[in-house]
């Protein structure tokens, strides 16, 4: 694969991840961007309405900000490891090419 | 919104009766201990395939935090465990889903402990089996764009899939008073597996980019996982 297509494939990602912004704010929606799961929470509501969940998080981070913080964290570990390896296996490819 | 909402697409901490739990947690148990078993041995034979079970995890980790907004007006992220499907086997992936969940569970309050059972099956048995079977059907061993073709639809069904899966617990869990199973079904899959579709194909295309680069820079590993031809890489 070529690195330009490489990157059209990304800008494609981008797009597709932001059609949906930006198409349901032109028409009007009063879309909210929640998550999927708080909609089927809704739906849970109304067909067992006596569901009471057994169960709660042990640990709740403390706003969303703390969440977005651990969200942030966990991609950074992962596009971190991502990163050294494209890195370093790219680095010694073009070593071995010089 | 009440108290227990998080921003979540797996299932959320409780709201599987302990019945749910258990048996998903019973079907799930067996799966993650055979891919625990078969990737252990594969990494003692060749401890090289460690680095590429570790960006396996690591995408995995990427994408389930990545939530991207859909058509539908509500945000899900992707699985990530197609990648470490189509390398090592869904067995590996099992491994590799759980522990992302596990993390989610434990320190976001995202997904659940009760409902770990059910979330590993769904993103992390479910998915990469279907991942893993597509790759293997479509790619047989071929390189070239076959072989990323094979790799894009493998990663966005097993995603898509991931969710089908979801709906599917949920409708068993929770039966409409008015159409049962069936009714329940397509209300959760109107919200889980329609709010996916894009998403799963933005999972296809970073899949295929990533499996790029590790076909470029680790041929021989492949080749030992026999995700391709050894024969391909013997003229190279």
């Amino acid at each position: 694969m070529k690195k330009s297509t490489v990157i059209v494939l990304l800008v494609l990602v981008v797009v597709i991840s932001v059609f949906p912004l930006v198409s349901l704010g032109v028409i009007g929606s009063d879309a909210e961007f929640g998550g999927a799961d708080g909609m089927a929470e809704g739906v849970i509501a109304e067909i067992a309405p006596d569901y009471q969940p057994w169960f709660a998080s042990i640990y709740e981070p403390a706003s969303g900000e703390i969440e977005s913080l651990l969200f942030a964290l966990q991609a950074a570990l992962g596009a971190g490891l991502i990163g050294y390896y494209l890195g370093s296996r790219g680095g010694r490819r073009s070593e071995k090419s010089t | 919104m009440n108290l227990f909402f998080v921003s979540a697409m797996h299932i959320m901490e409780g709201f599987l009766s302990p019945f749910w739990s258990l048996l998903w947690a019973a079907v799930s148990i067996p799966f993650v201990a055979w891919g625990l078993y078969g990737i252990s041995g594969r990494i003692r034979n060749n401890p090289r395939l460690l680095m590429l079970l570790v960006i396996s995890g690591a995408y995995t980790f990427v994408l389930s935090a990545l939530k991207i907004p859909s058509v539908t007006g509500s945000c899900s992220h992707p699985t990530g465990t197609g990648l470490a499907a189509v390398l090592f086997g869904p067995g590996a992936a099992a491994v590799v889903g759980l522990v992302v969940l596990l993390f989610q569970a434990l320190l976001l309050a995202h997904g659940g402990l009760t409902t770990l059972g059910a979330n590993t099956f769904s993103m992390a048995i479910a998915g990469p089996f279907v991942a893993y079977g597509l790759f293997r059907l479509i790619s047989r061993k071929n390189t070239g764009k076959r072989m990323l073709i094979a790799v894009f639809i493998a990663a966005s069904f097993g995603d898509l899939i991931t969710y089908v899966v979801t709906s599917l617990q949920l409708a068993l869990a929770y039966p409409a008073a008015n159409g049962g199973i069936l009714a329940s079904f397509s209300r959760f899959g109107a919200i889980f597996a329609l709010t996916q579709v894009p998403i799963a194909i933005i999972e296809g295309i970073l899949t295929v980019i990533l499996f790029n680069y590790i076909y470029a820079y680790n041929k021989n590993e492949l080749a030992e996982l026999s995700v391709i031809d050894s024969v391909v890489v013997s003229e190279v």
